[in-house]
């Protein structure tokens, strides 16, 4: 049997076992995962790491009888052995003996995915890619970090990583798919030094298949660059004023807003976005797109967590709130269709997780929101947890570059940024036009109109 | 009898790990220009129940397994790691971490002997918390709903979950040692959600507790009723409190979870391998002053049945009680081997790592300050105006600039010396190596957190605890929407 069928095999009798021991409806999702990363600091190699894993997790839904509702549970184990998974899927059966049953639990009642589409998830000459390949990648970028500047004189090393994938993930209605993808890095993280002060920064590239890659070398002159210009930072006084966020710290933004779109928020009453469908939540020049199809994108599936079909959301349109991100669970509670947002791991229960997400670029480079600020911050790295979904506070440590009369004038660190998430969607008065894709999800830089900065 | 040999034992019955075979492992991971090699085996069982809109809708129960061999070289490691357990495959592992870690060479040859770390465990349980009933678990979390509903009418949500580990370990080094450890671990987590007469606004209370214990010290009403009146308060007190003012204030911080100050302020930045490369800004500051008079720092991985204590790491060092600042003056690192060996001091039993699938690094364990002689009142009312900060939630730091950051999730104004009105959205930031020279009163009242740290570093995540006495500490910026 090849890999596949092997995986299809596991699953159908983890699926009939489940069955057997009294499930109404199960489904079980096997990801094998084969992986290779390596580390080079300076001019020696600071670690190899290869691995082979496997896990594989089963749903049992069991009804109650009394009320119609279904209990549902997980088990999920590492090891394949063939007994083991008939002991796994008992013992979701097993322990969905003991929760509660819930009237909106269940497998999807849409179509499954049909017709699978090759979204370009992987380029199989990759999977010959040799450890000293990658480990090569890896001292190009830390070479080119170190030789940028006298100034770079140490680092946290230079890491290229290379992760093959495959899902197999079926249920009892009779879904039975596979798809296989990779991932590859490239990521460089130079110190700068200079009159006794230190400055880290980091630059990295990532896509499905090793030609995307940006050139190490370029990675490392980049990352040394942004180490570089952070030398000499300073706080800047406590005051309000228009802040950038480049194109890495945008997308925290975005990631930011789709923890509110998700129905498991909504329903919860966790988004402080949840009674704002088909309102404005946002400036009109914000166009927000979920598409699990985007060719080689790095959140592209062509099913599912649960075997629908992905697609193309708009979930906000013009400024104005068009939809959730919604899976099959959290849209019966909410009345609406799953939108193929559903995201599932081995060991949890389906979840809302957005594909590949992003805010439509416009007109503007960076330069120009730059050149149009008179005064004001450009935000390049973002620390700490400050944001509060429920209620939309914001408040986050930052570093960046401060603007005067339209021309970077120095840089800055320890200061604080603060605002109401929804006056700062709203406050958006500046879409840049340059989007980077180095994960699921992506920006193009923004403008917010005024923020409240902390400082000396 | 402590559970150590146990956990040696178990991986012979289980999967025919017998001495010869982890001895014949090494030998093969050996050899060539390899100086060390150590093979790491888990078995680790995790369940978990979930509660929200009044009932247990997930139970899950996961089963992890696996093997990692390291061979290391100098500075160089290489590492692979396997989820299947036997000889068979640790000995294709151990080629192929001897391949990527340095090279060629003939075999070398280990004999190991088993080794007692410590007596008796930090953490005997009477039952293992993955063999706990279910159906305890979930009378537990309908308990912890129904309590809180029965006080608080205004709860819109409430989501509670129980979570029970039960991890052995096994670790054989070439230096001929193989050690054993059973690390139970349980965790209760309650987050409610209120909301006002409006309707307008709703603020969250979260309040979790855990430990290595048994799960039945969860079950005892007089430790979750608390925990969830607790969540109800600061939820309350969150409905009512104004937007925080942005700008620099004196700021004094509440015994026990602020802890997480030391964590990312201090802790991180004394982490061996930063120190060893140079990129700490802590970095060969050894011996120099960089607290005040006063302030003591210590990392203890020995308090029994804390979250973040381990009878050994995974390397099998045990683990101990590090004094890191001392008296204001900087005395030493957290080590694992590797970067102990190259500094040329000892290892410091904080060689952590998430599982078998990642490579040990220099991590926490409980990280705290020790008490001072103030009384925590006379603390506040020394405080003209500034900030008194309750309770956090996560925190991050740049250890090469030292810039560190935090969230208040319960925050006051201090006005005269007295606790004011309550603030929201306040966000702390500093410099390690300056913030705790800053400090100005230490309190006699050491806490230790409740047992809800979870340190993340590199993508590894491992279970820490932190602790603090009540503290004032000057010039502190301070981030929030409103200006001051």
């Amino acid at each position: 049997m090849s890999g596949f069928e092997q995986h299809r095999d596991c699953v159908e009798r983890a699926l009939a076992r489940a069955r057997e021991t009294g499930a109404d409806a199960a489904d079980a999702v096997l990801v094998e995962g084969d992986s290779l990363e390596a580390r080079v600091r300076g001019t020696e190699i600071d670690f190899v790491s290869q691995a082979k894993e496997r896990c594989l997790g089963v749903r049992a839904l069991v009804r109650d009888a009394s009320s119609g509702g279904l209990r549902s549970a997980i088990a999920s184990t590492t090891d394949l052995s063939a007994d083991t998974i008939l002991e796994t899927a008992a013992q979701a059966v097993a322990l969905a003996q003991h929760t509660a049953p819930d009237p909106h639990a269940g497998l999807p009642e849409e179509t499954p995915a049909t017709g699978l589409p090759d979204l370009g998830l992987f380029d199989p000459s990759d999977r010959n890619v040799s450890v000293e390949a990658r480990i090569e990648d890896a001292r190009r970028a830390e070479t080119a970090a170190r030789a940028f500047d006298p100034r770079i004189e140490n680092s946290e090393g230079s890491q290229a990583s290379s992760h093959f994938s495959n899902v197999t993930y079926g249920h009892s209605n009779g879904f039975l798919e596979s798809y296989e993808s990779a991932f590859h890095s490239i990521h460089s993280i130079p110190i700068a030094r200079e009159n006794g002060s230190m400055q880290r920064d980091t630059w990295f590239s990532a896509g499905r298949c090793l030609r995307e890659l940006e050139d190490p070398a370029a990675v490392g002159r980049q990352a040394a660059e942004r180490a570089l210009r952070r030398l000499g930072s300073r706080q800047i006084p406590t005051c309000e004023a228009p802040v950038i966020f480049d194109s890495g710290t945008a997308a925290s933004l975005v990631a930011q807003l789709a923890s509110c779109l998700s129905g498991y928020a909504v329903y919860r009453k966790a988004s402080f976005l949840g009674e704002s469908m088909g309102e404005n939540i946002a400036a009109a020049s914000v166009t927000l797109i979920d598409d699990g199809r985007k060719p080689g994108g790095l959140g592209s599936k062509p099913f599912d967590g649960e075997g629908l079909a992905t697609r193309r959301n708009v979930l906000v349109e013009g400024g104005r709130l068009s939809s959730w991100l919604l899976d099959s669970y959290s849209g019966r509670k909410l009345g609406l269709p799953s939108t193929g947002n559903a995201s599932r791991s081995a060991g949890s229960a389906p979840g809302v997780a957005a594909t590949n997400l992003w805010i439509e670029p416009g007109e503007a480079s960076l330069g120009d929101l730059v050149a149009e600020t008179k005064r004001g911050l450009l935000v390049t790295e973002l620390i700490g947890m400050g944001f509060n979904p429920v209620t939309g506070d914001y408040s986050r440590g930052a570093a960046g570059l401060w603007i005067e009369n339209g021309e970077v004038a120095y840089p800055v660190e320890e200061i604080t940024i603060a605002g109401n998430f929804l006056e700062m969607l709203r406050g958006i008065d500046g879409v840049g036009s340059e989007i980077l894709w180095r994960g699921r999800i992506a920006s193009p830089p923004l403008r917010i109109a005024a923020m409240q900065i902390a400082g000396a | 009898m402590s559970d150590r040999p146990h956990a040696i034992e178990f991986f012979d019955e289980r999967f025919g790990l017998d001495a010869a075979g982890l001895e014949g492992t090494l030998a093969d991971a050996l050899g060539g220009g390899i100086d060390y090699a150590d093979v790491f085996c888990e078995y680790s069982v995790s369940d978990s129940v979930v509660l929200e809109e009044g009932i247990v809708k997930q139970g899950d129960r996961h089963v992890e397994q696996g093997v990692g061999i390291r061979a290391q070289s100098g500075e160089r490691r290489g590492y692979a790691h396997s989820d299947e357990i036997s000889l068979a495959s640790l000995a294709d592992a151990a080629r192929t971490a001897r391949s990527i870690g340095s090279g060629g060479g003939r075999s070398a040859s280990v004999a190991l002997a088993s080794r007692e770390t410590r007596g008796d465990s930090l953490y005997p349980v009477a039952t293992a918390p993955t063999s706990v009933d279910v159906s305890k678990k979930v009378k537990l979390l309908e308990a912890i709903d129904a309590h809180a509903r029965q006080q608080e009418p205004r709860v819109v949500q409430l989501t509670a979950s129980a979570t029970s580990q039960y991890r052995r370990l096994l670790i054989a080094g070439s230096e001929g040692e193989v050690v054993g450890d059973t690390q139970p671990l349980v965790r209760l987590n309650v987050q409610v959600i209120l909301e006002d007469a409006t309707g307008q606004r709703r603020e969250v209370g979260y309040q979790g507790m855990g430990g290595r214990y048994d799960f039945e010290r969860l079950q005892d009403p007089e430790a979750w009723k608390p925990l969830v009146d607790e969540a109800l308060r600061i939820a309350r007190t969150n409905l009512g409190a104004q937007a925080c003012p942005a700008g620099t204030m004196d700021v004094v911080l509440a015994p026990g979870w602020p802890g997480i100050l030391l964590h990312e302020a201090v802790g991180h930045g004394l982490e061996g391998d930063f120190n060893r490369k140079g990129t700490s800004a802590f970095s060969d500051r050894l011996g120099q002053k960089v607290a005040a008079e006063g302030v003591t720092v210590v990392d203890d991985g020995t308090l029994p049945a804390r979250r973040g204590s381990i009878n050994i790491d995974d390397e099998g060092t045990p683990s101990q009680r590090n004094v890191l600042i001392e008296n204001g003056v900087l005395t030493g690192y957290l080590q694992d081997r590797l970067n102990a060996k190259l500094m040329g001091v000892q290892p410091t039993g904080n060689g952590r790592r998430e599982s078998y699938a990642h490579l040990p690094m220099p991590r926490m364990t409980n990280t705290f300050m020790l008490a001072g002689q103030d009384d925590p009142e006379e603390i506040l009312r020394s405080v003209k105006n500034g900030l008194y900060a309750v309770s956090f939630g996560g925190g991050q730091v740049d250890i090469t600039s030292g810039k560190f950051v935090f969230s208040a999730s319960e925050a006051y104004r201090i006005e005269d010396g007295r606790i004011g009105a309550p603030l929201k959205g306040a966000t702390l930031i500093g410099n390690g190596p300056e913030v705790l020279q800053r400090v100005r009163r230490i309190g006699n009242d050491l806490a230790l957190d409740q047992g809800v740290g979870t340190c993340g570093k590199d993508g590894q995540s491992v279970p820490v605890g932190v602790g603090l006495p009540t503290l004032r500490i000057d010039a502190i910026t301070v981030g929030g929407t409103e200006s001051a």
